[in-house]
């Protein structure tokens, strides 16, 4: 039987896409796969990872750690790098053979590429870079009531949407949320009439959860039949290069420090002070664009829309004013302090402690206390 | 051999973005723009053009004033604007502004020597859909987030850029390649372009245009063929204003480290 993205009762179980780059696990896909156990619960079915590489078996394990039942894995050397065609073709026949009803991939720059491919050739629908899922309705409405504006009255009254001319039930439906114009609006979007349910999940946003052996034994690894030929892809790799750099971890850290144009009278002054705040707070250093754009520091301290969202216990801002952008990839962060010498600077509105100053002034002083307050510990 | 540009209008969200008190966007006060990674794949258009005197077509779905838009490419060396515009095609998620761009751009024509250039993402719906969706309607090869492109015969390489480094990939024509800012610096409008960009062709297609075409279906475009729905759209509300500290001496900072350390933050 053709393959029928409508016959939404056909489908069950929620999928993560297994994103792995030279044979390693990208971070995200622990935090997705973590995620995709939270709705799978809420639905009462199975998580499964789907895997495509080259001899990657051996990666596949710790996925069950992370919560996942089974994973399907596809091996074969035409997997080994990245190509849009080949993963497009075999996620997409995995897909009309087993019929999953969710499908998240993370959105890196792969994910980014491969999910709406996938999702035309499905003819399904597609909500890009979310950063909040929910199944269950009473938890989505609290979620609502903490992170939006809406009245009671609206939150209380969602639930049923017509659907061209039809009433529709959301309370099976993800509801995936999702930052659009720069982060001034949200939207919650759902895929009410055909399925998979398909989604990209911004890195750094789902919480990874505590890593589990003994399901890690548990999981089960399938690997089913599949066709994949050479003259299925289109497209060449002819080398993949790792930046020479170590790149810095931003997502993974718990202190950041970030600069922003405001250290333009001393570049790198500027920056060794912020490099110095955070050895002493034991975290990293990040940057607004400005600084970017300005080629003062690489494109991976980048902070924002554009750059990387970050939720760190602490968030410095020397010298950021806050624009949209930045905001959108730090206003998440469990404490936040600016110094600004622009008291009307829109960082102070998410700042919890904010210093009006000179950061060259400020910053060297600020080094001296925390030293100061962590030896008295 | 011809470049084909899709080109989106979209509202300025760098400045002041005025939200609706219902949570949508007031876009009727605010200023539109060219989609800035648009601006770059025109840029690499017109760099082909050039070099190898090829034309460039620039396509673009939207209300009848993205024909104004299109005049300022034409300003800057665009050759021809295709204004995709229809009360039926309102309301398209991406799968369905996907749909309708590709039967447009397959109305047009494509040929052996073509080569789509599209942005890798738009600054209003952010999604960075339309660029591969487009691509996957038109069984099209695509390369995004391209930092670098070079022309060799009937093959582009480009330099596909990942977060930890790029990947060199060799594609051939026709194919779709989405644009983003290190790509290149977009040129600025001439004055003496403008003059010029009224007397070049600009087609308008409809949907009586593209009625016929297999991707058109009632059940593929505009608000009732997308598979998305908006269940709702909301601001987020601002953070509650944190502790301004008096002063930028050594006494602030003391007593910030102490608020950090008495709170186990540090
Ligand atoms: C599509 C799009 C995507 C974008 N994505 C991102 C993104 O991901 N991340 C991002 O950061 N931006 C992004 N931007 C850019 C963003 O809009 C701002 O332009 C940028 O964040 C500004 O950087 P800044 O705060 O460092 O510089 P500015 O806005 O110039 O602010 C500098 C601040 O430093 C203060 N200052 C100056 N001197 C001192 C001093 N000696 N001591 C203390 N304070 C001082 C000033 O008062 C000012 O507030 C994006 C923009 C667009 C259009
Ligand atoms: C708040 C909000 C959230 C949304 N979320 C989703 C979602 O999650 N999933 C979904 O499917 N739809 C979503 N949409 C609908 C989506 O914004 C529209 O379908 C839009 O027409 C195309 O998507 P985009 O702006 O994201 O373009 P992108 O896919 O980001 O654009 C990439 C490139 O495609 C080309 N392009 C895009 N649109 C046009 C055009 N009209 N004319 C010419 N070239 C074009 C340009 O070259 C552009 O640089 C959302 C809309 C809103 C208002």
């Amino acid at each position: 039987m053709a393959f029928n993205s409508a016959d939404t009762a056909a489908f069950k179980n929620v999928w993560v896409f297994c994103e792995q780059r030279q044979g390693k696990m990208m971070p995200t896909t622990f935090e997705l796969i973590s995620e995709g156990r939270k709705l799978a619960d809420e639905l009462g079915v199975e998580l499964c990872g789907i895997l495509l590489g080259d001899n990657v078996d051996g990666i596949a394990k710790e996925l069950g750690g992370y919560g996942a039942d089974k994973v399907y894995v596809y091996n074969s050397p035409l997997l080994k790098d990245y190509t849009t065609d080949a993963y497009t073709k075999v996620i997409t026949d995995a897909v009309e053979e087993i019929k999953p009803e969710i499908l998240l991939f993370g959105a890196s720059n792969i994910g980014r590429d491969l999910a709406p491919r996938c999702a035309a050739r499905l003819h399904t629908g597609l909500c890009a870079d979310c950063t909040h899922l929910d199944i269950d309705m009473p938890i989505y409405k609290n979620f609502l009531r903490e992170a939006s504006t809406l009245a009671e009255e609206r939150i209380e009254k969602l639930g049923t949407v017509k659907i061209n001319g039809q009433d529709h039930d959301v309370s099976r439906d993800i509801k995936m949320t999702r930052p659009a114009f720069g982060g001034h609006l949200m939207a919650s979007i759902f895929c009410p009439r055909f399925r998979p349910a398909m989604a990209t999940v911004r890195p750094g946003v789902m919480k990874k959860r505590e890593f589990c052996a003994d399901c890690a034994e548990k999981v089960e690894i399938l690997h089913p039949a599949f066709e994949l030929s050479a003259s299925d892809i289109k497209t060449e790799v002819v080398e993949t290069v790792k930046a020479a750099k170590k790149l810095v971890d931003l997502i993974g850290a718990d202190f950041i420090v970030s600069v922003g144009r405001g250290i333009s009278k001393d570049v790198e002054g500027g920056i060794k002070l912020a490099e110095e705040l955070a050895e002493v707070l034991g975290g990293v250093v990040g940057s607004s664009r400005a600084c970017v754009d300005a080629g003062w520091i690489t494109a991976d301290h980048q902070v924002g829309q554009t750059g990387k969202t970050v939720h760190p216990k602490v968030y410095v801002a020397l010298g950021i004013s806050g624009a949209i952008q930045h905001k959108a990839g730090m206003q998440d962060s469990e404490c936040i302090i600016a110094v600004n010498k622009n008291e009307n600077a829109p960082i102070f509105e998410v700042a919890d402690y904010g210093i009006v100053g000179d950061l060259f002034k400020v910053v060297p002083e600020l080094i001296e206390s925390i030293k100061a307050a962590k030896a008295a510990q | 051999m011809k470049v084909i540009v899709t080109v989106k209008q979209v509202p300025d969200t760098s400045g002041k973005v005025a939200v609706n008190p219902d949570g949508t966007l007031d876009r009727a006060s605010m200023q539109t723009i060219i989609n800035p990674d648009d601006m770059n794949a025109v840029e690499a258009a017109l760099a082909l053009k050039d070099e190898l005197g090829c034309k460039v077509v620039a396509f673009t779905m939207g209300p009848p004033p993205a024909e104004g838009m299109l005049r300022e490419l034409m300003a800057m060396g665009v050759d021809e604007g295709v204004l995709i515009t229809a009360r039926e095609f309102g309301g398209s998620d991406t799968y369905a502004t996907s749909q309708i761009i590709a039967a447009g751009i397959d109305t047009y024509g494509v040929d052996e020597d073509d080569v789509i250039l599209a942005g890798r993402q738009a600054i209003d719906g952010d999604t960075a859909q339309v660029g591969p969706q487009i691509a996957e309607k038109l069984h099209l090869p695509q390369v995004t987030y391209a930092g670098e492109i070079k022309k060799e015969g009937n093959t582009f390489i480009v330099k596909r850029m990942l977060e930890d480094g790029y990947m060199t990939v060799k594609v051939n024509t026709p194919c779709m390649i989405t644009c983003i800012k290190e790509l290149n610096q977009p040129r600025y409008l001439s004055v003496g372009g403008a003059f010029e960009a009224y007397s070049k062709p600009l087609v308008t297609m409809t949907y009586e245009t593209l009625k016929d075409h297999p991707l058109i279906d009632a059940t593929t475009i505009g608000l009732k063929g997308s598979p998305t729905n908006i269940l709702t759209s909301f601001t987020p509300p601002q953070k509650g204003a944190g502790m301004m500290l008096e002063g930028a001496g050594k006494e602030t900072t003391d007593k910030l480290a102490g608020i950090l350390a008495a709170k186990h933050i540090i």
